[in-house]
């Protein structure tokens, strides 16, 4: 009797039933509830793979001895190598090595072979593209063993003295536009789209939201203006506020964490343009299907998961499986990370960067179209 | 447009949401420069039928025009020359007093936006809060807010969607003077409201209920249609000869106001007969007229009508 004074179950009850007759009329909520974890599961269990395999390697073979057509075999065979072109050369590698599409060259020396058979340690040059270090240090480090391995069946009969140690080749590993595998060079300019993809898609999902759910977008429907000039009146100033978040991320990367930046910085500003106004498709898409801004965040959020999870900035993206990679695909994330870090890191220019920019000129076109029929869908 | 056209003329406007017919075909004419009361019970379709006229809502069929622009094709030109004011306040929270009119002015491209503003603080006494931020203003004073915000553009026509809803009786006075003065300007004014009190200083009033217009005219059009009579019976705890005097033949409803029944009926005789009965040393029965709360009321309780 007393008690019920400082603690009583009915009323706490009563809370608790409220509770939870609210949590299943809000039915975003409730599915966002569910789908996260599942979504969470299926990312984190099934896609996530810090041993990233099959890596896309490019050969450039000097030498026809049956030596370098062994090593290559046993590259392969390791699993951490893919060898997409067994016959590359020097440009053609080079190239491939910008654009991302190789995430390794092996140069092959000519007269490798002979030279191998004198016992003159020839060298091999296995070149990386490590501005993401957790994507190749497993496949360097298993390569020089690998290497040697695969050799010693070869060296047998009169060959076997090469055996010994010091080991028959040399290899020289090369992991470039990063050579010292520091991760923030990685992870800071990854950062940039990652905050821009955040902030953006939460406010522009809030923007129209918070007009609704206050009643001044009633009022503002009532007046002369158009649909069109509300939206680019909303979008401008949060593109601004997109390229200072860019500015602030530029000069700590600069001066806090000397990320090199070899690349055209005004290029990266300008395709930049690109990737903000697709977010801010995205959050006005959410902010025309929500119903109030606690809604919009939700969603902006389950957008958010898979693009930190899913475009390469936690995780290296080729270490996921295939289905995971076509996901990561579509998302605008996935592109301008390889757009910043092959600008930066890489000096990449604008021929070598279009291959992952018409991927978010096409999300930003299907986004905006969706935003905008849904928001004059709304009007009536 | 000549003087005596109507600023609203409507025919047949009936809009749906879903199998939810919300105004169902209705007919409507407005004077210009008359207030025209809007009343009916909450969902009766009053707030559907402002916002089709200020072009929130496109009508489902029907014709019209407002301020003699047709409904359907040039919603654009009413809206610049009506001003519509919603039920919620519907302006920036966090925006100051003089940022909300000054926005609002440069949405309707308004050629002097910093003298209108002024002037119009100084109309309607919001001058001592023009940096107050919106939110922090009292109930009445949003709302005068809200009507400067839409007096800026010199609407001919105002839709105004309950605006005294929650306001002190002071206030909502204060609010009607401005109506009045505005009216004599000849600007129209559609109100709706829940008020008797405001019901009755409409020149002319409609009663909605279901999306069905019941009735229109002056209040007195409008009790007179009615055919209702109407005896009061005042008298010690009198309240609990209401349900009893429910029953009787020729009694359609009993309505408590204060220390007093308004019974009423349509068959006078009737009425009286039912009357009778009462114990004349306890009560005091007299035959009164039929006010229009009495008249709305049997509305409200009977629909359909006859």
């Amino acid at each position: 009797m007393e008690w019920s004074r400082v603690f009583s179950f009915r009323r706490f009850g009563a809370i608790v039933a409220k509770e939870f007759v609210q949590m299943r009329r809000d039915r975003v909520t409730f599915a966002i509830m569910v789908a996260i974890p599942i979504v969470q599961m299926v990312v984190f269990g099934y896609a996530i793979n810090s041993d990233p395999k099959h890596l896309p390697t490019a050969v450039v073979s000097a030498d026809h001895s049956p030596f370098s057509r062994t090593l290559v075999a046993a590259m392969q065979n390791s699993g951490y190598f893919r060898v997409v072109n067994a016959a590359a050369t020097e440009t053609e590698a080079a190239m491939l090595l910008e654009e991302g599409e190789v995430q390794f060259v092996l140069n092959i020396p000519e007269d490798f072979g002979r030279r191998l058979v004198r016992g003159d340690r020839p060298a091999l040059l296995l070149t990386a593209d490590a501005t993401d270090p957790a994507a190749t240090s497993n496949a360097l480090g298993a390569s020089r063993l690998l290497v040697e391995a695969a050799l010693a069946r070869d060296l047998s009969g009169p060959l076997a003295h090469l055996r010994s140690s010091p080991p028959p080749v040399s290899l020289i590993l090369h992991p470039s536009y990063n050579p010292e595998g520091i991760t923030q060079y990685n992870i800071v300019p990854g950062l940039m789209g990652v905050v821009l993809t955040m902030t953006l898609v939460i406010i522009t999902g809030l923007a129209i939201t918070r007009e609704r759910e206050r009643g001044t977008m009633e009022n503002l429907l009532a007046t002369p203006v158009k649909p069109f000039e509300v939206m680019m009146g909303k979008i401008i100033p949060y593109i601004l506020v997109g390229y200072l978040q860019m500015g602030l991320i530029i000069l700590a990367g600069r001066y806090l964490f000397k990320v090199p930046m070899i690349g055209h910085l005004g290029l990266l500003l300008l395709v930049s343009l690109l990737f903000i106004a697709a977010n801010l498709g995205v959050g006005l898409t959410f902010s025309t299907l929500a119903r109030n801004q606690l809604q919009a965040v939700q969603m902006a959020f389950f957008f958010f998961l898979p693009s930190i999870l899913l475009s390469g900035f936690m995780f290296p993206f080729r270490g996921m499986p295939v289905w995971a990679q076509t996901i990561g695909e579509v998302l605008p994330l996935t592109h301008f990370l390889r757009i910043v870090r092959g600008i930066l890191l890489k000096g990449n220019g604008l021929r070598q960067i279009l291959p992952n920019l018409w991927p978010i000129a096409l999300f930003l076109l299907v986004a905006l179209t969706i935003g905008l029929t849904r928001y004059r869908r709304t009007l009536d | 447009m000549t003087p005596s056209e109507p600023i609203i003329d409507v025919r047949e406007l009936t809009k749906a949401f879903g199998n939810n017919i919300a105004v169902n075909r209705l007919s409507l004419r407005v004077r210009p420069g008359e207030i025209y009361g809007f009343l009916g019970p909450n969902g009766s379709g009053k707030t559907t039928f402002i916002r089709m006229l200020c072009g929130l809502l496109r009508p489902d069929s029907g014709e019209g025009t407002c301020l003699g622009y047709d409904l359907f094709k040039e919603a654009e030109r009413i809206r610049l020359q009506s001003g519509y004011l919603a039920q919620r306040f519907s302006l920036y929270e966090d925006l100051s007093v003089r940022e909300n009119l000054r926005f609002m002015a440069r949405i309707y491209r308004l050629p002097t936006v910093k003298e209108t503003v002024d002037e119009t603080m100084e109309r309607l006494g919001l001058g001592r809060f023009a940096d107050q931020l919106a939110g922090t203003l009292s109930g009445g004073w949003k709302q005068r807010l809200a009507l400067a915000a839409c007096l800026l553009h010199k609407p001919r026509l105002l839709l105004l969607d309950e605006p005294t809803a929650g306001v002190d009786p002071k206030a909502r006075r204060d609010f009607w003077d401005q109506i009045y003065h505005l009216t004599a300007e000849g600007v129209t004014a559609l109100i709706s409201t829940h008020y008797m009190d405001e019901a009755e200083r409409c020149h002319r009033v409609a009663y909605l209920a279901y999306g069905h217009l019941l009735t229109s005219g002056t209040a007195a059009e409008v009790i007179r249609g009615a055919g209702l009579f109407t005896w009061t019976v005042t008298g010690e705890n009198v309240h609990r000869l209401s349900d009893e005097l429910k029953g009787r033949d020729g009694v359609l409803q009993v309505v408590p106001f204060g220390h007093t029944l308004h019974v009423s009926g349509r068959d006078p005789d009737l009425l009286a007969a039912a009357l009778s009965g009462l114990d004349p040393t306890r009560f005091r029965c007299e035959e009164g007229e039929a006010g229009l709360e009495d008249v709305f009321i049997s509305l409200m309780q009977n629909p359909g009508g006859d």
